[in-house]
């Protein structure tokens, strides 16, 4: 059944009944003898205009589009159930959003200079970009890592890498994004283990894992294992975040990857959301409270090109959250609330004219802070190119500290919230998600839709979708199908240093005879028993990365025990 | 009846990005083409091996991680190595213009980046497809 999107719909948004039929009949007499003559001589230059989730939008929003609203319940107030205009009661007044510039090519050396670089100019936290081997818990010397080392972010093989990685960076104070799914509780063993053997207390330490699986097999696709063990090892880091490193977000529960392989808005939202349901369901299932794990989730989303859509999507977000977690049996105000990361829209970023991205960067970040993030990305203008330089990550800091400091905008909390159209959207966001929701029931949940497909093919069919909408110019994007120029691209490329390999290669084989050999084998044995039975995997990776043991060898471990998943082809 | 051009499209490497590998497939097959889609994680063997089964006129490779200078360069080395010249090599993905002319010296005749009209990957199969 359909579930209703609001909580009530008793009252209205702001005006009381008399006055609302009056607007209605103004409204009507407007329509007639103001709009209607006005388009008989000035047409609108569309005979429909539709946002980018395929909705048709009206050519004005009254009163008379929120009278379902109640505010008290619906709308409500910051730092409140259901959170509809923002986490904390204070927002940006409080604390800016962290500015946080996701980055990692090449080596480890080459990464910790320009975290170093980002933090002088103004970044309040960091977010590690792992390159592909990583991200697939292979070492830089496996036979799969071919070419790909430090190309789409740092390699991390080992304990090791990690330590170089953050030297000098004071991880005590700053706190620390990493998206690594298939292994992340070994690379989180990492970031521990650095940290304790610097003498830092784990249960001080901040930051985020991504540990999000469910969308690697949706949209990402740097998946390893099954889902059924997969699930398995993100709720053991659940378990052993709330008890042992209660400062770290033990999932960063992502629409962002949906988005960019091709998603409307509506479907990142809803997508993002049924997994995260997902994961609860899971934890719950192994017996954990509810309460002790809900409030270090957090959300990752996309900020696309709809401004509008994009800010409606964050607000609906947070109060279809809000009520789903009540309903899953929260009880705590903070397992409520969600927080969450953005990251403005790589794929609307263009090849051609690359510096207008700084414009398109703009809007999207404008977007994800009118829509209340709790941090943010911004892209480099040249990333459809290859990797940000080092300028072009500036200026896309830059684009977030003039938000900040001179556009006014976080002088108040979510200052649209009452607009009738943002309203009305985040309302019809929400209706649409819960619709999906019960197309995802009805399949069996989120795991028998993977495995049929079903958002593979809805998530292909909107890209293709919208690609033949720019291929027929019934969507412009501005320098590919209007407004182009013959001009040369001239923007500079990052180099990488081209021993980073080699000195990588060198490391590991070095890392591999200093070690103590009768360590790492003794945790890695532990390690297949204790995967074999079902205790929590966490100790017993931490005790294989503390003996240096190497991702690769880690992972291959967890290999033979869980299996690999391989994928339909769907197209 | 003409025979219909018969494309793989593949994704080489551990990269998954494969919105665009999708979206072109979908492309050449509603213009007329036969298309194959490898799915994810293909070496230049196995490419170069499905390449030689379903008897293809063209592979288009789809890359995004950076690789492309090695990946598809191990693909046209391999055909040369086998000694198959009559497929078409093409590719796309981010790739920075100053690789171009490199990637076309090894053999991928056309290299297309983000923005691309699907159409003019179609145009530029049908034009020159080797046979």
């Amino acid at each position: 059944m359909l579930e209703k999107a609001l909580i009530s719909r008793g009252g209205n948004l702001m005006i009381g009944k008399k006055e609302l039929e009056n607007i209605k009949k103004k409204q009507s007499d407007w329509q007639k003898n103001c709009y209607s003559k006005h388009i008989k001589t000035h047409s609108e230059r569309q005979k429909k205009f539709v946002n980018l989730s395929g909705n048709e939008i009206k050519n004005l929003y009254t009163p008379n589009d929120t009278t379902h609203l109640d505010y008290i319940n619906d709308i409500g107030f910051p730092g409140e159930f259901p959170f509809l205009r923002g986490v904390h009661p204070t927002m940006y007044r409080g604390r800016l959003w962290t500015m946080r510039m996701f980055s990692g090519f090449g080596s480890a050396e080459e990464t910790n200079q320009r975290y170093k670089y980002l933090l002088k100019h103004g970044e309040t936290g960091l977010s590690v970009a792992f390159d592909y081997p990583t991200l697939y818990g292979y070492d830089t010397d496996h036979k799969l890592s071919r070419g790909e080392f430090g190309k789409c972010g740092v390699a991390v093989s080992s304990l090791q890498d990690m330590e170089i990685l953050f030297m000098g960076i004071p991880i005590d104070k700053i706190t620390t994004s990493m998206t690594i799914n298939g292994p992340a509780a070994i690379v989180w063993g990492f970031y521990i283990a650095n940290a304790e053997n610097r003498g830092i207390d784990r249960r001080t330490i901040g930051g985020t894992i991504q540990n999000d699986i469910l969308k690697e097999y949706i949209a990402q696709k740097s998946y390893i294992f099954p889902p059924e063990p997969s699930m398995r090892l993100i709720v053991d880091t659940f378990e052993f975040g709330y008890k042992e490193v209660p400062r770290w977000n033990t999932i960063s529960i992502s629409g962002y990857h949906i988005r960019e392989a091709g998603s409307t808005a509506v479907q990142e939202l809803a997508f993002t959301l049924g997994d995260g349901i997902e994961y609860v369901k899971w934890a719950i299932k192994r017996g954990l409270n509810i309460d002790d794990f809900a409030p270090r989730l957090s959300y990752f989303f996309n900020s696309h090109n709809d401004f509008f859509e994009e800010i409606a999507k964050y607000r609906a977000a947070r109060r279809i959250w809000a009520k789903e977690l009540k309903k899953l049996g929260a009880k705590k105000p903070r397992s409520l609330l969600m927080r969450f990361h953005t990251q403005t829209a790589g794929c609307t970023l263009t090849s051609q004219q690359p510096e207008i991205n700084v414009t398109r960067v703009t809007l999207q970040a404008l977007a994800a802070i009118l829509g209340g993030t709790q941090s943010l990305h911004t892209n480099s203008m040249d990333e459809a190119l290859a990797l940000p330089s080092e300028k072009a990550a500036r200026v896309a800091l830059r684009t977030q500290q003039i938000i900040a400091e001179e556009s006014g905008v976080s002088n108040t909390v979510d200052p649209l919230g009452g607009s009738y159209y943002i309203e009305w959207l985040t309302d019809k966001m929400e209706e649409e998600t819960y619709d999906y929701f019960d197309q995802v029931e009805r399949l069996g949940g989120v795991i028998p839709a993977i495995e049929k497909g079903f958002f593979q093919r809805e998530i292909a069919e909107a890209a293709y979708k919208y690609q033949r909408e720019i291929d027929n110019k019934e969507r412009t994007i501005v320098g590919v199908n209007d407004y182009t120029t013959e001009e040369e691209v001239t923007i500079p490329i990052l180099k990488m240093d081209e021993k980073g390999e080699e000195r990588q290669i060198n490391r590991l084989k070095k890392l591999r005879k200093d070690r103590n050999n009768s360590k790492y084998e003794r945790s890695l044995a532990a390690l297949r028993k204790a995967a074999e039975g079902d205790e929590n995997l966490m100790p017993f990776i931490l005790d294989c990365v503390h003996s240096y043991a190497t991702l690769g060898e880690t992972c291959q471990v967890l290999r033979d025990v869980f299996g690999e998943y391989v994928e339909p082809a769907i197209y | 009846m003409e025979k219909k051009i018969r494309v793989l499209v593949a994704k080489p490497g551990l990269d998954g990005h494969d919105r665009g590998a999708k979206v072109v497939a979908r492309a050449l097959r509603d213009a007329g083409m036969e298309v194959i889609y490898t799915g994810l994680h293909q070496t230049a063997d196995m490419i170069v091996e499905t390449a030689i089964q379903e008897d293809v006129d063209v592979i288009g490779l789809s890359l995004l991680s950076g690789a492309h200078m090695t990946l598809f360069v191990d693909v046209t080395k391999l055909l040369k190595d086998r000694g198959i010249d009559n497929v078409l090599v093409v590719g796309g993905g981010i790739v920075p213009e100053e690789d171009v002319p490199e990637l076309k010296k090894a053999g991928v005749a056309g290299v297309f980046g983000p923005g691309t009209h699907c159409d003019d990957i179609v145009n530029f199969i049908k034009t020159n497809v080797k046979r």
